[in-house]
């Protein structure tokens, strides 16, 4: 199941990019996240699985402040992005959003061309002098989304023309396209039949090199196959945290050894 | 058995099939159960489905042709009895119509005579206007007759009545047979394996069918009469002059010049004054309401702002003859003792009044239709920017509004044609002069208070400053149709982009 070993020795090496500490989120009055504590490291590809409810998208979705756009949703505790507080009051939530990317289950390509959707984020952070630099930034972009040779002879067609498996890799060309330095995915391939996941999944392995990936998987092959780290959530606990091989193989909570031999989930 | 007929009265006549129908769903139902042997399972359908198929076919048939009978006896009976009115009686002067009012008041008169015992049918046969002073008759039963009764209106209305009395007879008979016989049919169609059931959707289908149809003929018939009445405008008014002249001045006298331009720019000026106002004002309002409030803001503030769409348009038009007309006044008139000091706008009537108040009253159909159609766009699409790092006006501005301007533009055009159908508000606000002029202070007028004073008093129908209301009212329904239609068709071809 699983092929890149190289990688894997590399990973002890990596520093650690966010921490989480004692992390807490409510919706209302459902206590969703209990005391999450988590180290993701740098230039790693991170999964997180569970059964559905468990809270492994919410858990995400604090890594980028997205639940701030939740009015009934509350986020305690601590979650440090190299060593800053991401919920310190001093922190913007869209500067956060440009350095955290997120790429999400249903490819959402906005009603613009293929070059406006990756320049969507460039553009509004001023990341282009002019528009050769900007052409460039597209053209990279979507080259790391490993979709540059189907698109770039139709940059001007709509973004929501592509397939499915197109579409969502212009998702992350675009959310590349912000030179983010962590690149977060809730489910990035469910909706997606098999070869564009295959597709994905090799681009998730090449973004290893750049960025510290975090991804949110229903399948666990996908797990296994993309990831070097792995944790497990179930009932908003994280049950364990570790290299994926050993979750994968011998799993130290019994929790952990009954989802992926399929006994509950 | 005329006479027997006769005695049964439209309303009783109803109520009889009515009731027929009510003990023929009683008796076809039972007979439904005993032709399954008392066992209903038996049976292609439920029971009750023969009783209402039984009922279907006893009122349906018999209520139709009555109504039907009862739109068209009048006019045949009117149309017989017109041709042996002799030509001199119709000479004095009066109209036929006239004439024939008269007709129908003295058979009414006949008939209220036999009714109350007076006379019998046979006697009122052989009245004659030398012997009997009908009118002094007449009046003891309380029927008021205008002048004395000429003999030949005598004869007509004798002929009426004896007309009259016969179609109604055979109209009973006709409608009390078509009950029975509906009756009858359904009596022997009852068998376990009749299928009842789909006779009552077929019949319901019908019966929804007929629902929709008749928004559709109405719609066709009131375009119809419009087009007939414009093309008797165009036969009295050369076209050339209305389309394209460029006065409006009519003369009851005659020679008058009949043209729409001037009403047309008036119309076209208010509108476009109005959806500056609405536009923005509707759109900034439905973007707070849609992306910014809050759950009880929304609660609250969205009704407040539908109250809007409430409001009669007469209301307005007084707000904006009482309230805005005066303010600008006191803004942009009355020299140096305005708040400007310049003397601009000289009555309270003007195009900025009245564009203002319709431009308020337009509020809540932009807002309204933005917000439904801005709450469309999906979610996905905000994580998506938001994920990126926009603020949430960069998102409105780059993502949501691109995405929602199919059918916000569709919303304002939809404003646009209430603008120029509006009546009310630029009756009272804008004024009643014809002119084409850029000046927004001026007072002007448009298509629909032109309509409004064209009709209104004593009116001819065959002159052309008349008539000239069916042709302006016809190019109005043109032009809303048309923005209508565009408005539909870029909303449809949109709304499809996302699921």
């Amino acid at each position: 199941m699983k092929d890149n070993t190289n990688a894997e020795n590399a990973v002890s090496t990596n520093t650690v990019k966010i921490a989480a500490r004692d992390v807490q989120v409510y919706y209302g009055d459902n206590h969703a996240i209990k005391d999450v504590n988590v180290d993701i490291e740098d230039k790693t590809v991170t999964a997180f699985i569970g059964p559905s409810g468990c809270g492994k998208s919410t858990f995400l979705r604090c890594i980028n402040r997205m639940n701030d756009t939740i009015d009934v949703c509350r986020v305690q505790g601590d979650i440090r992005i190299d060593g800053e507080d991401i919920y310190d009051r001093a922190v913007d939530p869209v500067q956060l959003r440009a350095k955290v990317g997120m790429v999400f289950q249903k490819p959402n390509p906005f009603p613009k061309s293929i070059y406006d959707n990756v320049a969507y984020g460039p553009r509004i952070h001023g990341l282009a002098r002019n528009k050769a630099e900007l052409d460039e930034i597209v053209e990279s972009a979507l080259r790391r989304g490993a979709i540059w040779n189907e698109v770039k002879d139709r940059l001007n067609a709509p973004g929501t023309g592509l397939s499915g498996g197109q579409q969502q890799r212009l998702c992350i060309a675009r959310a590349v396209a912000t030179e983010p330095e962590v690149l977060l995915m809730d489910e990035p391939c469910s909706a997606l039949d098999p070869i564009a996941t295959a597709q994905v999944e090799e681009l998730i392995d090449e973004l290893r090199q750049n960025y510290s990936v975090v991804i949110v998987t229903h399948s666990m092959q996908q797990a296994a196959r993309v990831s070097q780290k792995t944790a497990f959530f179930h009932l908003g606990n994280l049950v364990e945290f570790g290299e994926t091989d050993k979750i994968f193989t011998a799993p130290e909570d019994e929790r952990t050894e009954s989802y992926i031999t399929g006994r509950i989930g | 058995m005329t006479e027997l007929f006769n005695s049964i009265s439209t309303p009783v006549l109803i109520l009889a099939v009515l009731a027929l129908a009510v003990l023929g769903y009683l008796t076809i139902r039972a007979r439904a159960i005993a032709s399954g042997g008392g066992d209903a399972r038996v049976l292609h359908s439920l029971p009750s489905y023969y009783g209402y198929n039984a009922a279907m076919f006893i009122a349906v048939p018999a209520l139709l042709v009555l109504a039907l009978w009862l739109l068209i006896q009048p006019m045949l009976v009117q149309n017989a009895v017109i041709d042996t009115l002799p030509a001199e009686s119709i000479a004095e002067g009066a109209s036929v119509n006239l004439l024939m009012s008269d007709v129908r008041r003295v058979a009414d008169g006949l008939e209220t005579l036999v009714a109350q015992g007076v006379m019998t049918t046979r006697e009122t046969l052989t009245l004659d206007t030398k012997t009997t002073d009908l009118r002094a008759v007449l009046a003891d039963v309380g029927v008021a007759v205008g002048a004395q009764i000429e003999a030949p209106v005598l004869a007509a209305a004798q002929k009426y009545r004896n007309l009259s009395t016969t179609a109604d007879a055979w109209r009973t008979a006709i409608v009390l047979v078509l009950a029975l016989g509906g009756f009858a049919l359904a009596f022997r169609m009852t068998a376990p394996s009749f299928r009842a059931r789909n006779a009552v959707e077929a019949g319901i289908k019908a019966v929804l069918i007929i629902a929709a149809s008749l928004a559709i003929l109405t719609t066709v018939g009131i375009v119809l009469s419009m087009l007939f009445e414009s093309i008797n405008f165009f036969r009295l008014h050369d076209w050339r002059d209305f389309f394209l002249g460029s006065s409006w001045a009519p003369n009851f006298r005659g020679d008058s010049n009949l043209s729409i331009l001037p009403l047309l720019w008036g119309t076209l000026y208010i509108s476009f004054i109005a959806l500056l106002v609405a536009v923005p004002i509707g759109l900034f309002a439905a973007i707070y309401l849609s992306e910014y409030a809050g759950p009880k803001v929304r609660a609250v503030a969205k009704p407040l702002l539908e109250i809007l769409a409430g409001i009669p348009t007469i209301v307005y038009g007084l707000f904006a003859l009482l309230t805005v007309g005066p303010f600008l006044v006191s803004v942009f008139g009355r020299g140096d003792n305005g708040m400007l000091g310049v003397d601009w706008m000289s009555g309270a009537t003007s195009v900025l009044t009245a564009g203002l108040v319709m431009g308020i009253m337009l509020i809540p159909f932009v807002s309204s239709l933005s917000d439904d159609i801005i709450n469309a766009v999906p979610q996905s699409m905000r994580d998506g920017s938001f994920g990126l790092g926009a603020t949430h006006s960069e998102t409105v501005r780059q993502v949501i509004l691109p995405a929602a301007l199919p059918g916000i533009v569709g919303a304002i055009l939809l404003a646009a044609s209430r603008a120029i159908g509006e009546t009310m508000i630029v009756v009272l606000g804008a004024g009643a002069i014809a002119r084409i002029s850029g000046n927004p202070f001026e007072a002007m007028t448009t298509i629909t208070t032109r309509i409004v004073s064209q009709l209104t008093g004593d009116t001819d129908f065959a002159s052309p400053e008349t008539l000239v209301a069916f042709a302006l009212g016809l190019t109005l329904f043109v032009l809303t149709l048309g923005l209508n239609v565009l408005a539909l068709y870029i909303v449809r071809k949109y709304r499809e982009q996302y699921e």
